[in-house]
């Protein structure tokens, strides 16, 4: 072993000249980050929307005793345990990472923040007891001991989210702290828990959590029921559960974006700076599309809407706004990223809202006795289907935006990510061995969802038809 | 020496510590002995197995988060230190932590087919032995007093090592490696002797039995091993292990229990095994914590040095006490559901 590992850091030398040595591990320690929360956000966002879709088809059942809602319950948790035991282990990653890779961070913001952390592992234990006895207890506790379990699970799920996202929050406005000459004191957990970037990003990714995880289980119910399937009922009961949580959720996202948005400007003038791609100093104009040259600062193939962003902040089109020159370049977060990113993320997000305003008035039109049922409705179908990946796709690019539109700050104008992160060299190895293992997980996941929706009747992509109905008929049995 | 808050704190991260030994260790126990289920039971082995990790692993999982997050927010100096000079070590142990909890979900919905399930089984008890021999050898490496703390005037002063030197040598040694080994026989001992009781089938009971008490001798052998070990490689520990009242104490109690442990295995009164065994390891784990005390980062560095301010450690034991009094309860409803010895009925 030990002449292997000395290998590896020769691999690690080739990999970073000396001369290059610093720059390439903190670019590999960005990355693995990068890559490790990006992996891991999925499955903790669907570990706060599937608790929610679980419960409430169960409570359907409980108060119809369809046996339809029982079944959906079941199925949908089978598939939750897959992603939530991803979710456990990545995080657990996630929690030692934060040493691994950026151990001066923690070791001045560890005392400050430590109350959200704690907060949320006792609300990640809360919820991984009680998803313990909602995967497993189906017949061994009553029909409402069971349901209550899934309650807890998901509070407890969305709770703990809600701790994490203060935590963040506090990197984009610390507070709760005094710092002299680079030491800390006057710690007040409390009030860094509750900083003023929190209301907005809790309520921001709370919503996005549940839009994102809806909008994919209507999706996937709605291409089976595009598709053929022997379980209709199933299906429909499936894409209206879900779209009965999607719609709110995308509906009110707009709202809570342009609240952020608003807080953003007022705290983070940079990032604000970047995702509008408003480059110099004086009146903002809205900035669509288009691919940001920071040395320049120039935009190239963008539309501008002159004045709109004054306008729609201050009411003034006048109104003077911070630009990216309005710092030294080395204080400027990378402008390019982060407002393609933050265009991503409104796209995916006006895109949901479009279909769920339409659903709204499907709805509304069938009350009145006009258009056809959903599994009849095959353009509504196939805009689910569509949309279906873009809420995933969303808070990608919203964390991106978040969170590469702080740089260089780890902690907003206290910390550079650049003092942050760990002496240790090579660390180029571990980011390439964990973007492995995570792909491979991510290929094994898919393919273990996907067994669990051929189970549920759809007709697969192969083979013909009698035999097929043959064998999901059989998997529906089971 | 009154405990100070520090001290209590810290106090509270080793019975945190002990749970997860408990608990999940327990649940990687199982898998070694996924890994070595051997004769014509051994499917009904594995699936014992299987089913008494299931519902319990994720929450028994958590008593590690539990430790890092009040390591970092107390301690978080102590957690810096550590995170970067064991970087390797704990960058490993995480491959196989999650390589352990993915597998065992995925062999539990992926085909029945035996080629498919073998192969996860065969990655999961495969992690379960890597990991828990990785978390002994981090322990057994601050204990050691391998990764000395300097100051930064200190560090100053020392010539750069080398990469080997720094992030290899603390803890590719032997008596780290043999606390590896101990940890690992220590977590197959627990498992075994818990399986003794929720074991069914006379058959399988007896397989276990026999298997504890393999691994007790397995435990005793890797324990003297690291003693004689640590007389040249470990002095520290050495030390704070042969001398004074409180190691005699301690000593003794784990003996007793070990002795206990094997004697109740082999008159078959396991429900006395499996509380014995559980003393032993505790005994364990708080004679590793009480050879450093007061030291957290030996030879240097005291608990009370590297607490964070004092309004942190209140706050977090104020959580720590409020979400007690919750996770307590569901504790025991989720092993009053599962751990009443009636067979788990599983749908794929």
């Amino acid at each position: 072993m030990a002449p292997c590992v000395s290998d590896l850091a020769s691999v690690a030398a080739f990999w970073c000249p000396q001369r290059n040595l610093d720059m390439n591990d903190l670019l590999a320690a960005r990355s693995q980050m990068a890559m490790s929360l990006g992996f891991h956000i999925i499955f903790a966002v669907v570990g706060m929307g599937m608790p929610a879709l679980m419960v409430i088809s169960e409570w359907r059942w409980y108060r119809t005793r369809d046996p339809v809602m029982l079944d959906l319950a079941k199925r949908w948790a089978k598939g939750t345990a897959i992603l939530f035991a991803v979710g456990a282990v990545s995080g657990t990653v996630l929690s030692f990472e934060l040493g691994l890779l950026w151990p001066t961070f923690m070791k001045h913001a560890g005392p400050v923040v430590s109350m959200p952390f704690s907060l949320e592992g006792f609300a990640f234990f809360t919820e991984a007891i009680f998803l313990g006895i909602y995967l497993y207890a189906w017949k061994r506790i009553s029909a409402v001991a069971h349901l209550a379990a899934g309650v807890v699970v998901a509070i407890s799920g969305a709770l703990s989210g809600a701790f994490v996202v203060c935590a963040n929050a506090w990197m984009n406005a610390p507070t709760g702290f005094t710092m002299t000459n680079g030491v800390l004191s006057d710690v007040d957990p409390i009030a860094a828990m509750f900083n003023d970037a929190a209301p907005a990003e809790v309520l921001h990714m709370m919503l996005a959590a549940y839009a994102a995880t809806a909008a994919m289980v209507a999706g996937i119910h709605a291409y089976a029921l595009l598709r053929g399937t022997l379980r209709p009922a199933f299906h429909r009961a499936a894409v209206q559960t879900a779209l009965f949580v999607a719609v709110p959720a995308v509906l009110l996202q707009p709202l809570s974006g342009d609240f952020s948005a608003r807080d953003v400007a007022k705290r983070q003038p940079m990032k604000f700076a970047a995702l509008d791609a408003h480059l110099r100093t004086g009146p903002a104009g809205l900035v669509i599309g288009g691919w940001v040259d920071e040395k320049t600062l120039t935009t190239r193939g963008a539309i501008e809407i002159p004045g709109a962003v004054s306008a729609v902040l201050h009411f003034d089109r006048n109104a003077s706004i911070p630009g990216l020159d309005a710092v030294p370049v080395t204080d400027r977060p990378p402008a390019g990223i982060v407002h393609v990113a933050f265009q991503i993320m409104v796209g995916c997000g006006m895109a949901l809202a479009f279909v769920g305003a339409w659903g709204v008035w499907r709805i509304w039109r069938r009350r009145r006795g006009h258009g056809v049922p959903l599994p009849a409705d095959r353009k509504y179908l196939l805009a689910l289907v569509a949309t279906s990946p873009l809420g995933f796709i969303a808070i990608e690019a919203g964390w991106t935006v978040t969170e590469v539109g702080r740089q260089p700050w780890i902690v907003q104008d206290f910390m550079r990510v650049s003092e942050a992160v760990t002496p240790m060299p090579g660390l180029v190895i571990p980011f390439l061995g964990f973007t492995l293992l995570y792909m491979g997980l991510a290929a094994i996941v898919t393919y273990l969802l996907w067994r669990q929706i051929l189970k549920t009747g759809v007709r697969p992509l192969r083979g013909d038809a009698p035999a097929i109905s043959a064998t999901t008929e059989y998997n529906v049995r089971r | 020496m009154i405990p100070t808050l520090p001290d209590f704190v810290a106090g509270t991260m080793v019975l945190s510590i002990t749970v997860y030994v408990l608990l999940a260790g327990a649940d990687f126990g199982g898998g070694v002995w996924d890994l070595l289920a051997t004769g014509p039971r051994k499917d009904e082995q594995r699936a014992l197995i299987a089913n008494a990790i299931g519902p319990v692993w994720e929450a028994n999982h958590v008593w590690l988060i539990l430790v890092v997050v009040m390591l970092f927010s107390c301690f978080p100096a102590a957690f810096a230190h550590l995170s970067t000079e064991l970087h390797v070590p704990l960058t490993l142990m995480l491959v196989g932590v999650v390589l352990r909890g993915s597998a065992f979900t995925f062999r539990a919905y992926d085909r029945d087919d035996d080629i498919v399930q073998q192969r996860w089984g065969l990655i999961f008890s495969i992690a379960s032995v890597i990991t828990p021999v990785l978390l002994g050898m981090c322990v057994g490496t601050v204990a050691a007093g391998n990764i000395p703390l300097h100051d930064s005037a200190e560090a100053a002063v020392i010539a750069a090592p080398t990469f080997v030197a720094r992030f290899v040598s603390p803890w590719w040694r032997l008596f780290p490696i043999s606390v590896g080994v101990l940890t690992l026989t220590l977590f197959s001992l627990l498992a075994a002797t818990y399986l003794t009781v929720e074991a069914q089938e006379p058959d399988t009971r007896e397989g276990f039995r026999t298997r504890a008490l393999g691994a007790t001798v397995a435990v005793a052998v890797a324990a003297l091993v690291a003693a004689v070990l640590a007389h040249s490689d470990a002095p520290l520990v050495f030390a704070a292990l042969t001398r004074g009242a409180r190691a005699i104490v301690l000593l003794s109690a784990t003996l007793l229990f070990a002795l206990t442990a094997i004697v109740s295995l082999w008159k078959r009164w396991f429900q006395l095994a499996r509380v014995a065994v559980a003393a032993e390891a505790s005994f364990i784990v708080w004679g590793w914590a009480w050879s450093q005390y007061p030291f957290m980062l030996p030879p240097t560095h005291t608990i009370e040095s590297l607490a964070a301010p004092r309004s942190t450690l209140l706050w977090v034991m104020g959580t720590l006490i409020a979400g007690t009094l919750i996770l307590l309860p569901s504790f025991f409803y989720l092993f009053r559901i599962f751990k009443r010895g009636e067979a788990l009925e599983i749908e794929h």
